[in-house]
């Protein structure tokens, strides 16, 4: 049981909060804060993998997943202001 | 009219990423990449400035249309298909040069094929993306 391993633990464990949120959210806007939120931890989640494996593989999906994470964030926020795609 | 930051950003996200996807392409030969994530990453790379901008300025950035980018992967994937057949050996045999190219190596026609997998995952999606957000 290495500090590794609790870290590990502990950000799943907040990943099941985020996901309780997306389901009990009572607002769209909980539910995409959450699922931004998501992404952050599994960028976390990734770099624990980096460290505990040593392949640089993990590293490059959480390098591409923190560059991408937003653009989602945006399509839902967009949308929830009321305006279109080209607006 | 999205705010300055989010354009600023966008602008300065996209060659990265675009860069990103070419090392995710060129290394995606014997470890985890390859020409479908490569694609699926520029074309998240331009939806973002395409949501930023506004899909005609996201056009006007791609410079050609997406559907030409579609078929010139298609072009690709047929031209390594069948280079096997004009060396006289089976279809979609992997052939590889004899020189090396600086900073990729041995170039093959494997590389074409994912060369062409990312033209066509780009060009599928910002045709879907760009026809969707413009009417």
């Amino acid at each position: 049981m290495t500090f590794l391993h609790v870290l590990m633990a502990s950000l799943v464990v907040s990943m099941f909060l985020c996901l309780y949120r997306v389901m009990a959210g009572p607002t769209p806007a909980d539910r995409t804060v959450s699922v931004d939120i998501l992404g952050v931890l599994m960028v976390g989640f990734c770099a624990v993998l980096t460290a505990m494996t040593g392949r640089d593989v993990y590293m490059i999906v959480g390098v591409s997943w923190s560059l991408l994470s937003f653009v989602a964030t945006l399509a839902l926020a967009k949308h929830l202001e009321g305006r279109s795609f080209d607006d | 009219m999205s705010s300055v930051i989010l354009r600023t950003a966008t602008r300065l996200l996209l060659p990265l990423l675009l860069v990103f996807s070419a090392f995710i392409l060129l290394r995606g030969h014997n470890e985890p990449g390859g020409g479908f994530i490569g694609g699926l990453l520029s074309a998240g790379a331009l939806s973002a400035y395409a949501l930023a901008w506004g899909p005609a300025e996201a056009r006007r950035v791609l410079r050609v249309d997406p559907r030409t980018l579609l078929g010139a992967g298609l072009l690709c994937v047929c031209a390594a298909a069948f280079a096997g057949i004009a060396a006289g050996r089976e279809v979609l045999t992997g052939l590889w040069a004899p020189f090396e190219v600086p900073g990729l190596g041995k170039v093959s026609t494997v590389l074409l094929f994912d060369l062409g997998v990312h033209l066509g995952v780009v060009g599928a999606t910002l045709s879907i993306l760009f026809n969707l957000g413009e009417d």
